[in-house]
Order: structure tokens, then sequence, then C-alpha cells
């Protein structure tokens, strides 16, 4: 083994440290918790994981957050596709400014959208439903799908398009059975970046919604306060949060490295 | 080359509608309330310009926003290097490249509340790992919930924790990208490992590498649910970021005007920094 593979080892160690403790504090007892500690847990317990899978306030709130994430990336991959498609391809009046001021909702603080989120959904009628989560979210998934998308277009060449143009392909046969399979990767992986960053906000998600489609990660927040310390349920709860994102990553780790590079390398 | 064609405005149409939706509306309500004042019912009264200039002559406003451009600042300087280090000594092929890509992006797929939650009790002083390690292994004195220093080195290594493998994962890919031809060249021309690095592999990452700082920056400029899941903001002031802080003021005490006018200074830097980056990024396309 070469020296310098100790540098990503001990990385990778850093950032395992504190997720063995989640897993670990998820199998204990309470009592064990709060006596002192200890490395391991002494007697293992699966009461944690038995109250979030027997009480339905806690499995739909995994239920509601896998909903509205999907319907985000969907959403979101579907506006995304021909924007991006346009701008790989063809430029028009304001296209520059327009890409910019996409990307400029990519900054805002969902800290400044809170409030106005909620009045604004709450008067369409959208308050506390998936599709209104979702559709908050595309707020900064959109920008993100568009200018993921746009990068890997750009690396199809433009011949593709007229070959197909002269061959007697129409518009929408030519983007859908020659177009997309090309940049099949790029779909994948703005999906999975739609999906990351749905499944990890809370802010607006917890703003927007009640009871009807209360995200996991708001539920775990109102326990974590309400029930006093249950640190042990908290742990539980928090570790079933990560199985979802570590399968998705799994399904892309061929693209992962590409995919950060938005295909612009 | 690309051809004009406004008819693109089209294939544009869908995604300026959501947006619009979604970035227009809200903006335009807080505009409306930054230059006004309510006292609730419904019953608002013209302030004019009165909110912001408050904001620009409090003390509490600098000083939060201080404390965001001190963390972002920290932020930049630690995750950047390190990750291009970090990058910079990972396989290039084989086994364990999959990995270590897998296990790396681990930490940005967790939501933003767990990861403060973790890290809580990671760091509690008599029953956390990290906690319990520096108290009662090494022997420092280390609670956060009391001591500023302890607080502000736990939020940063956390973020450092979360958002570095942003960073490497971004350089990786810039890496891959090189040709072996370039390195065997370098080998013959006997260049160092410095030469390498700086006319080889800095310019191939270039790109990517704005876009990481770019990420960087917005995201842990708005940052706000880790942090406060950590610490709330404590002990006493000493780590209210300015988004934190905006929450209080908007959704704690329900203050709509100074809270709406505090929002649209907040956004005006955050755009202002990123158009720099945006404009010295795309200067070389």
């Amino acid at each position: 083994m070469k020296k310098r593979y100790f540098i990503p080892l001990i990385y990778i160690l850093f950032l395992m440290l504190p997720i063995y403790w989640l897993v670990s504090m998820s199998f204990k007892t309470t009592g064990e918790i709060l006596s002192g500690f200890s490395l391991f847990p002494q007697e293992w317990t699966f009461q944690n994981y038995r109250v979030i899978f027997t009480d339905p306030t806690w499995y739909w709130g995994y239920i509601n957050s896998i909903s509205y994430v999907t319907l985000n990336s969907a959403i979101s991959i579907a506006v995304a596709l021909p924007a991006a498609y346009a701008f790989s391809r063809y430029r028009f009046l304001g296209d520059k400014q327009l890409f910019f001021w996409l990307l400029t909702n990519r900054m805002a603080p969902a800290a400044v959208f809170a409030l106005p989120f909620f009045q604004l959904y709450s008067a369409v009628g959208l308050f506390d439903t998936h599709l209104g989560v979702a559709l908050a979210h595309t707020l900064f998934n959109v920008p993100l799908a568009v200018w993921i998308l746009e990068g890997f277009m750009r690396g199809v060449p433009k011949e593709l398009d007229e070959t197909a143009y002269v061959d007697g392909y129409s518009f929408p046969r030519f983007f859908v059975k020659i177009f997309l399979p090309n940049i099949k990767a790029g779909v994948g992986v703005a999906a999975f970046f739609c999906f990351m960053f749905s499944w990890v906000e809370l802010l607006l998600a917890k703003t927007l919604t009640a009871v009807q489609a209360k995200p996991i990660a708001a539920i775990m927040t109102k326990t974590a306060s309400s029930a006093g310390y249950e640190l042990g349920l908290l742990a539980a709860a928090g570790t079933l949060t990560i199985i979802p994102g570590a399968i998705v990553i799994y399904f892309v780790r061929n693209y992962i490295a590409k995919g950060f590079a938005m295909g612009r390398v | 080359m690309k051809t004009q064609n406004q008819k693109a405005w089209l294939f544009v149409l869908p995604v300026l509608l959501l947006v619009a939706f979604n970035a227009l509306i809200p903006i335009m309500t807080v505009v409306n309330y930054s230059v006004q004042e309510t006292f609730g019912n419904n019953l608002f009264f013209w302030e004019g310009m009165g909110w912001f200039e408050k904001l620009l002559h409090s003390d509490r406003f600098y000083s939060a926003l201080g404390r965001q451009f001190f963390f972002t600042g920290m932020i930049l300087a630690i995750e950047v290097p390190l990750g291009i280090i970090i990058a910079l000594s990972m396989p290039k092929q084989g086994f364990w490249v999959p990995v270590c890509l897998v296990t790396m992006a681990l930490p940005m797929l967790i939501p933003w509340n767990v990861v403060g939650a973790m890290w809580n009790i990671f760091t509690l002083p008599d029953i956390g790992l990290l906690g319990y390690f520096m108290n009662h292994v090494l022997g420092v004195s280390y609670d956060m919930t009391q001591n500023p220093t302890a607080a502000w080195a736990t939020i940063i290594v956390m973020d450092v924790w979360h958002w570095t493998s942003l960073v490497v994962l971004l350089s990786y890919a810039g890496l891959v990208s090189i040709p072996d031809a370039y390195y065997q060249a370098a080998k013959i021309d006997g260049a160092s490992n410095w030469a390498v690095f700086r006319f080889i592999q800095i310019p191939k990452m270039k790109n990517v590498l704005t876009i990481a700082i770019l990420l960087r920056f917005m995201d842990s400029f708005n940052i706000y649910t880790e942090p406060f899941v950590l610490t709330g903001g404590g002990p006493g002031n000493s780590t209210t970021l300015l988004s934190i802080d905006l929450v209080k003021i908007a959704l704690g005490q329900f203050d709509l005007g100074p809270a709406a006018a505090m929002s649209l200074i907040y956004f005006a830097i955050t755009l202002l920094v990123s158009w720099v980056f945006y404009t010295l990024m795309m200067k070389d396309d």
C-alpha cells in the first residue's frame, strides 16, 4: 500500500466516527445512554426501532419525506430537460442573464423564503401537501438540474441533432429516442442531486407542513424537544434517515465522480 | 457554434413559470414587508427606508454578519485545501475508488438537522464519543454549551465533516480527466511534484474548483439548520450567525418589517459575492 493512501483512510475514519456513534447509540437503552460512557452497546436493544416501525406518526414521516422527494425529482427533471437543451444549443435574447437569474435562486437563503412561502402556499391551497413541498423545493433544485444537464448536453456533438433531422425524425421523437439515451448519465446525476437536496432540506419542508405531509426530520425535532431526553429513539430515527441516501449513492457510484464535475471538466 | 433562435424561449418557459412562482412572488412579499410597519390584525403602515436605516446602524446586525463572514471564511480556508489534498492522494483506479466515493459522499446525504443532532450526541461531555475523549482521556475541559470557543470549533469541524467531500469529489473529477500522456511528458521533462501540481493538475482542476468554491460559499453563507440544532446560537449569542438571527426575528418575534429588510440585505450580499465568482468563472469559457 502506498504511503499517501493514509490521508483518505484517516479522512474516511473521521467521517465514519460520528455515524458510528449515532448507530451504536440507537441500539442502546435510554438507561444505558444516561448512566455513562460505553464504546459498544452493553445490552443490545431493538426497542427504539420497534417504536418507530409501529407508531404511525413516525413511519408516516418516512413515507411523507420519500413521497415529496420523489415528486420533486420528477418535476425538476421534467421541466429542466427542455430548458437545458435550449441553453446548450441555442443563443437567444437574454439567455446569459436568465441562466444567472436561475442560479441566484440557488443562492437565496431558505431563511429568507420561509415566511413568504408559508403565506403563498397557504393562499393557493397547497399547504401541508406533498405537492406543495415538492414545488417549493424546485426553487433550488430546478436551477441545479438545468446547470448539470446543460453541462452534459454540451458534451453531445450538435451533428447528432442535424443527422437525426436529415433522417426525418421529428423533434419530440429525436429527443426521446436519440438524445435522451445519450445523456442518460446526466439525467441520473441530476436526479441524484435533486433527491439529495430535497431529502436533506428541512426549514422549508417544516414550514410548509403541519400533519399530512410532515417530513421525518421535522418529527424528530419535535420528539427531541417534547419527549425530553429520548436519545436512543432520536438516534434510531436519525440512523434510518441515512439509509435512503446510502441506497441512492450506491446506485450512482460509478457516475459520482463525473457527476460532481457537472459534465464540464 | 450555437445558433440564434428566439423560439428557444418556449423550451425555457416551464422553468421560467415555475421559478417565477417560487421566487418572484415571495421576494415581492419580502420587499412589501420591508417598507411597512405592522401591529398585527393585518394593519400596515408605510415605513419607507426606516427598517434599512435602523438595521445599518445596529450593532446586532453587524456582529451577526461578522460571525457569518468569519464562519464562511474559515470554511473556505479549511475545506478547499484539505479537499484538494485528499483528492490528490486518492487511488485513481481499482476496487477502492467506489468505496472511497460512496463513503465520502455519505455525510452529504444526511438531513441537515440529523447532522446537527448527530454532532450533538457525539460531543456530549460525559456520554458522547468526542466529548468523553476530550474531557476524560485528553483531560481538556470541553463543553459546547458553556464555552464559546468550543462551540465555534465544533460547528466548524462539523461543517468540515459535512461538506469537505464536495470539494474532494469535484477535485477528483477534475484529476481523473487528465490524460496519462500529460504525466508521462512531465516525467520525461524531469518535472518535480510541485511543478506537476502547479502546471498540470491545478489548471485542469480550475473549472471544477471554481464550482466547488462557489457552491461552498453559497451554502456556508446561508447555513442555518445544522448550527441551529447543534448550538442554538449559543452559548449566549456567540454562534448566532446571520441566518439564525434572521429566523429568530422573523418567526420567533414575528417582526416582519425588520426581518424582511434584513433578508433583502442578506440576499444582496450573497448575490454580489456569487456574481463576482460567477463572472470570474465564466470569463474563460
